[in-house]
C-alpha cells in the first residue's frame, strides 16, 4: 500500500507539472518550451533573454491567471468531494449531486441580479451552498425507513431541481444585457475571465476551508464509521461533522465564485484517487487535489484549444463524467474500494 | 483503579419509549457478563446507555467510580471498548487503518497517530493473531476476520472494560467458537468484559454472569447456573428448552 501510494504521488505530480508546462505552451499565440525556460529563468535568477514582450504578456497576464484558477478550483472542488464523499460514508456523493453548487449558484445569481459587488456575490455563494447541503443532510438524514444514501441522493436531485427552477426565474427577470449574460456565463462554468482580482479574492476563501480539512484529516476517517461507533472511539461527530461541512461547503463556494459551476470534478477525482490508493483520507486528500488541479488544467487547456471557439469547461467535464457516473452506478458493488 | 462498571437504578429506553428500569449491574476486571434476551428485549439500548450513546432515562452508570456524564467522549473511550453489532464496511479501510482508529480518544484533534499509537495497534492485530490480515482490506474479509478486526480495535482503545454487541451474529460455527475464546482470554488478562448473544449455551461457555432481558424490562442476574433455567427459558423466550449438565458445564437443547 505505501509503495502503491508513493507510486500514484510521483505519476499525479509528474502529470501535473507535464500538464502546466503545456497549458502555458499551448493556444492561440503558441509559446516553445526554450521561450518558457529563458522566462522561467529570467523571472527566477535575472538571467538575460530574447523573447517578444508581447510572449511574456501572454504567459504572464493571460494565461498564467486562467492556469493558476484552474489549479485552485480543480483542487478545491476534489478536496470538497473528498470530504463529502467520507463524510456521508457514500461514494457517490458530490458537491453537485447534494445540490451545494446549485445552492451556492442561486446565491451568487441572486448576487448579480441585485447587482452586488463581488465579494458580497461570493458571501451569497457560500451561505447558498452551506443552506443546501444543510437542508438536504437533514432531509436525508430523517428519511428512515429507506436506504439512507438514497434519500441523500434523491433529497439532493429534488432540492437542485427547486433552486434550478428558482435560477430560471431570475434568469427570466434579469436584466437581458447586463444580467443575463453574466449569469448564463456563470452557470455554465468558464475560466476565460478570470482576474488575478478574483483569484485573490476567493483564494482566502479557499484556504480557510482548506486548512480545517488538512488539520482534521486523520480524523476525518472516523466520519466514515456509523455515528455511534465514532462517538464510542471518542469522537464528538456532531461537532467534527458540522466543521467539515463548512469547510468544505466553503470550498465550493471559493470555487463556484471563480469560475462558475463546473460540476463532475468533485464527484469523478475523489473516486478515482481512492480507487488508486484506497480511503484512508490523510493519504487521499493530497492526491486528491493533485489529480483534481490536474483533470480542470487538462479539461480547460482543450477547453480553449481544441475548437475555434472556446467550449465551456463544465461541457467538457459532463461529456467525460456522466458516463464515468453510469459506469460507477453499473458496477460498483456495496463496498467501495 | 481496577476497571470496574456499575449501574445503579438504571433506567434506560428511548424518550416516550422506556425499555427497561431499576437494573443494578457491577462488573468487575476478569468477569464476563453475558446479557441474553429476545429480539427487541433491549440489549442494544442497555449497551448504548453503558456506552454513554444514549443518556440513561434514571439513576446513572460508573465507570471506574466516576459518573458518565462527568466523562468527555475520549475519556469515556479510553475506559471502555465497544464492538458494535454487524459493523458494515462502506469503505476499503486495510485492517491495519481500522485498527488504528481504535486510538482515536489518544490522539490529538489535529494529530494524526504516533509511534505509540502505531504499536498498539500491532499490539492489538498480535493479540487477535491477525497478523496476516493487516494489509488486507475489510470489505474482502470473511465476517470472522471482520469480527476479529473489529475486537482488535476495541483493544486498541486501551481501554479494560469491552462491550461486544452481539459478536458471535452470523458467525459459522468455528468462527463463534474462536470469539468465545478470544472473550475468555481477555477475561483471564483481567479485562471486565459484557457481550450479548441469542444462543444461552454461550454463557455457560464464556460467562461468570449471566443478565436475563425480557421484553418489558422484567430482568434476572446471577450465575449461568442460577439465571438459565428452563423455567426463565420458558418466560423469556416462550420455548420449551431442556438445561442439561454435559462433562461440567451446561448445554441448552431446544424441545421441538
Amino acid at each position: 500500500m505505501i509503495r502503491r501510494t508513493a507510486l500514484a504521488y510521483a505519476l499525479a505530480t509528474g502529470a501535473l507539472a507535464l500538464l502546466t508546462v503545456f497549458a502555458f505552451a499551448l493556444g492561440r499565440f503558441p509559446i516553445s518550451a526554450l521561450e518558457l525556460a529563458q522566462l522561467v529563468a529570467n523571472k527566477l535568477f535575472g538571467a538575460a533573454y530574447d523573447i517578444a514582450p508581447s510572449a511574456e504578456t501572454v504567459v504572464l497576464q493571460v494565461r498564467g491567471p486562467r492556469i493558476l484558477a484552474a489549479l485552485l478550483v480543480g483542487a478545491a472542488l476534489a478536496a470538497a468531494g473528498t470530504a463529502y464523499q467520507g463524510m456521508f460514508r457514500n461514494p457517490l456523493v458530490s458537491p453537485d449531486i447534494l445540490g451545494v453548487s446549485a445552492g451556492a449558484a442561486l446565491g451568487a445569481v441572486l448576487g448579480i441580479f441585485f447587482s452586488q459587488s463581488a465579494l458580497v456575490i461570493q458571501l451569497g455563494a457560500f451561505a447558498g451552498g452551506l443552506a443546501a447541503v444543510g437542508l438536504v443532510y437533514a432531509v436525508g438524514s430523517n428519511v428512515r425507513r429507506h436506504d439512507p444514501i438514497l434519500s441523500l441522493i434523491l433529497a439532493g436531485i429534488v432540492l437542485g431541481t427547486l433552486l434550478g427552477a428558482m435560477i430560471a426565474l431570475l434568469k427570466y427577470l434579469a436584466d437581458p444585457y447586463n444580467q443575463l449574460p453574466a449569469i448564463t456565463y456563470w452557470l455554465l462554468g468558464s475560466l476565460a475571465a478570470v482576474s488575478p482580482g478574483d483569484l485573490a479574492l476567493a483564494a482566502p476563501f479557499a484556504l480557510a476551508g482548506l486548512v480545517p480539512l488538512y488539520l482534521l484529516r486523520w480524523r476525518m476517517n472516523l466520519l466514515s464509521l456509523s455515528d455511534d461507533e465514532a462517538r464510542a472511539l471518542g469522537v464528538p461527530v456532531a461537532r467534527l461533522r458540522i466543521a467539515v461541512v463548512c469547510a468544505a461547503t466553503l470550498m465550493t463556494a471559493a470555487a463556484v465564485a471563480i469560475s462558475g459551476i463546473i460540476g463532475w470534478v468533485g464527484l469523478l477525482i475523489p473516486h478515482a484517487a481512492r480507487m488508486l490508493i484506497g480511503p484512508e483520507f490523510s493519504r487521499l486528500l493530497p492526491l486528491s487535489m493533485v489529480l483534481g488541479a490536474a483533470f480542470l488544467l487538462a479539461v480547460d487547456t482543450l477547453a480553449r484549444t481544441v475548437a475555434p471557439i472556446e467550449i465551456p469547461p463544465g461541457v467538457l467535464t459532463a461529456l467525460i463524467g456522466t458516463p464515468f457516473f453510469l459506469w460507477l452506478f453499473v458496477t460498483a458493488r456495496r463496498a467501495w474500494q | 483503579m481496577a476497571m470496574r462498571v456499575e449501574a445503579r437504578q438504571l433506567g434506560y429506553g428511548y424518550p416516550g419509549r422506556p425499555v427497561g428500569r431499576d437494573l443494578e449491574l457491577e462488573l468487575g476486571a476478569g468477569e464476563v457478563l453475558c446479557v441474553l434476551g429476545p429480539n427487541g428485549g433491549g440489549k442494544t439500548t442497555l449497551f448504548r446507555t453503558l456506552l454513554g450513546l444514549l443518556a440513561a432515562q434514571a439513576g446513572e452508570v460508573r465507570l471506574e467510580g466516576q459518573p458518565l456524564e462527568a466523562l468527555a467522549r475520549s475519556e469515556v473511550a479510553r475506559r471502555v471498548g465497544y464492538v458494535p453489532q454487524g459493523h458494515v464496511a462502506q469503505f476499503a479501510f486495510t485492517v491495519r487503518d481500522v485498527v488504528l482508529m481504535g486510538r482515536t480518544a489518544h490522539v490529538g484533534l489535529f494529530a494524526a497517530p504516533g509511534a505509540t499509537d502505531r504499536e498498539a495497534a500491532e499490539r492489538a492485530i498480535a493479540a487477535l493473531g491477525i497478523g496476516e490480515l493487516a494489509e488486507r482490506v475489510v470489505t474482502e474479509l470473511s465476517g470472522g476476520e471482520r469480527q476479529l478486526t473489529m475486537i482488535a480495535r476495541a483493544l486498541a482503545q486501551g481501554a479494560r472494560a469491552l462491550v461486544l454487541d452481539e459478536p458471535t451474529a452470523s458467525l459459522d460455527f468455528g468462527n463463534q467458537v474462536r470469539v468465545l475464546r478470544e472473550i475468555r482470554r481477555l477475561a483471564a488478562e483481567g479485562y471486565a468484559v459484557v457481550f450479548s448473544s441469542h444462543d444461552p449455551s454461550q454463557a455457560f461457555l464464556a460467562a461468570s454472569r449471566v443478565l436475563l432481558l425480557a421484553r418489558g424490562g422484567a430482568l434476572r442476574q446471577g450465575t449461568p447456573a442460577e439465571v438459565i433455567t428452563a423455567d426463565n427459558l420458558r418466560q423469556v423466550y416462550g420455548v420449551e428448552v431442556r438445561v442439561a449438565p454435559l462433562e461440567g458445564t451446561n448445554v441448552c437443547l431446544p424441545v421441538l
